[in-house]
């Protein structure tokens, strides 16, 4: 949750700070969740419940409805734009999480439903210094992308891909990359990003 | 969507227990059909009732089979490996369903309950049978991914699971907790025929009644096919697929007693899928391949048999093929011989 690392004042900033830091005032307000008991198992919601997501290594508490997903709570509420909202529907991957170790879309997703589950998404990957995990740079060096909207979601799907097949076949690759769609085309690039980035990371990628 | 309250039970009990409500409830797997039709307003629950707590396990039963929990993961189901012993065709439809990241997030549960992708259906401004109207648009409209079989009743869908359709030729069990206790209905019997009674549903499972496990049974003497033939490589359903599960005669390449070969068919089951309401259960295929000899002849007479009481609409007549060739693929699967 630090839009600010190595890139000044944003446009979120600006939104945020007029907004008068919409999270402090919602986890004090009042409006506590009618949650109650049925069948010895509590409802919550329809209103505001506290979410406690654990995104990139960090913990982050929100109030939010049952109804939020998890790219819209990380999105809006968590301030890490990286990930994209697009389809809406689990149909382009631009929304590509990592839970667990599985991607995920996290469009399709609920907020509440991720609880206690480790979260990475593309904001993580850079390091503080602002080098770039080796899945970003191989997409970069090699020009992977064009209009660059699903990139973050291919990434992330990359990294899912080489933790699972190191060196991958190329079929491995595609078959890897299958959830995830560039509007603009460049799949020839995309899958030669992926296997650079297996080839430059020697078979061992980063965590992010 | 619609606000929704959230349930998160961590037995059955409770789960069912949840989902009886003043209004509407609805059990919650992977959630990614359910979410996408609250977010086009196709649905709007007033409670959510998470069922992924529910049994996710895969685990051998006292006869030889396998029971497959409700919660199961699409992906472990794939890469199962008892699974893949005993059923293969099972694995081979798991590991086509949707994307890798559909596979990791949906459960077996919520594939086969799923509700069908007809476009008429999906989109909000379509009042179809299927939704309280009086009209099914795929008649006169836009067919050309609907069925070819089981066109008599008033909705022309085809059942979007790809795991019901292997479910129903090995022959599972599905099993159902309810508020009055506990059944099993078979597989064959668990998804309906649209008439203008139920035409809501799918299948049997009652509003408060939970799918909670697939029961398999031992597969036996048998080989297996599964062939399934899409628009696109992937991230889409297919057009037509099948499996077809062979009971042979005796052990492959060996000759019986009473000279039969070992590489006769004793009896069959084919399946096939995106082409009815229901999975769609094929005798006159079955019948074709009874008493011969498995071959890529044999395959073909299949193939013709499976589509030969097909009652294609106006928009997909070419979808026969494609089930003729899904079949006959399928067997050529259980042979072992190459195909494309």
């Amino acid at each position: 949750m630090s839009p600010k690392d190595g890139f000044g004042f944003s446009r979120r900033d600006f939104l945020k700070t007029a907004g008068a830091g919409s999270l402090a005032t919602a986890v004090t307000a009042a409006g506590v969740a009618e949650a109650h008991a049925q069948a010895g198992v509590r409802a919550l919601g329809p209103g505001d419940v506290p979410v406690t997501l654990t995104v990139n290594g960090r913990r982050i508490d929100l109030r939010i409805e049952p109804r939020v997903t998890l790219l819209d709570a990380i999105r809006n509420r968590a301030d890490l734009t990286g990930n994209k909202r697009v389809c809406d529907r689990g149909a382009c991957g631009a929304c590509t999480m990592i839970v667990d170790g599985r991607t995920v879309y996290s469009c399709s997703t609920l907020a509440i439903e991720v609880q206690g589950k480790q979260i990475r998404t593309v904001d993580g990957l850079a390091s503080a210094n602002g080098t770039l995990h080796p899945v970003q740079q191989a997409f970069c060096d090699v020009d992977g992308l064009m209009c660059g909207f699903c990139t973050p979601g291919f990434v992330v799907s990359t990294i899912a891909l080489l933790e699972k097949h190191p060196n991958p076949t190329p079929e491995q690759a595609r078959k890897g990359l299958d959830g995830n769609i560039c509007r603009c085309g460049t799949f020839v690039r995309v899958m030669e990003a992926a296997m650079a980035a297996a080839t430059s990371s020697a078979g061992g990628v980063r965590r992010g | 969507m619609k606000a929704f309250a959230y349930v998160n039970p961590a037995t059955e009990k409770e789960a069912v227990a949840a989902l009886k409500i003043d209004g509407i409830a609805m059990p919650l797997g992977g959630g990614q059909d359910l979410l996408a039709r609250m977010k086009d307003y196709i649905d709007s629950p007033d409670r959510i009732v998470n069922v992924k707590g529910l049994d996710a396990t895969v685990t051998a039963t006292p006869d030889g089979g396998l029971k497959i929990g409700s919660a199961v993961k699409i992906v472990d189901l794939a890469e199962n490996a008892q699974v893949a012993a005993l059923y293969p065709a099972v694995v081979a439809a798991a590991g086509e369903v949707g994307t890798p990241q559909i596979r990791n997030q949906g459960t077996v549960a919520g594939n086969i309950n799923q509700r069908p992708r007809c476009w008429y259906f999906r989109n909000e401004e379509f009042v179809c049978y299927k939704k309280g109207g009086s009209r099914c648009f795929a008649v006169n409209g836009e067919n050309q991914y609907h069925a070819i079989f089981g066109n008599d009743g008033p909705s022309h869908i085809v059942h979007p699971s790809s795991l019901a359709v292997p479910f129903v030729a090995y022959g599972a069990r599905f099993r159902v907790v309810g508020p009055n206790g506990e059944r099993e209905v078979p597989a064959a019997e668990y998804f309906t025929m649209p008439t203008l009674q139920n035409v809501l549903k799918e299948n049997v499972l009652d509003d408060e009644e939970l799918l909670t496990h697939v029961i398999l049974p031992a597969p036996g003497n048998v080989k297996h096919g599964h062939y399934e033939v899409r628009y696109k490589q992937s991230h889409d359903w297919p057009l037509a697929f099948a499996t077809v599960v062979l009971m042979m005669s005796a052990a492959n390449g060996t000759t019986g007693a009473n000279g039969t070969s070992g590489n006769t068919i004793r009896s069959a089951r084919v399946v096939l899928g995106a082409v009815a309401p229901v999975p769609w259960r094929s005798r006159p295929a079955e019948e074709a391949l009874a008493g011969k000899p498995l071959s890529e002849a044999t395959a073909a007479l299949a193939g013709e048999a499976a589509v030969s009481e097909a009652k294609p609409m106006s928009g997909n007549v070419y979808k026969v093929q494609i089930a003729k060739t899904a079949v006959k693929r399928a067997v050529m699967r259980a042979a072992g011989i190459k195909t494309v």
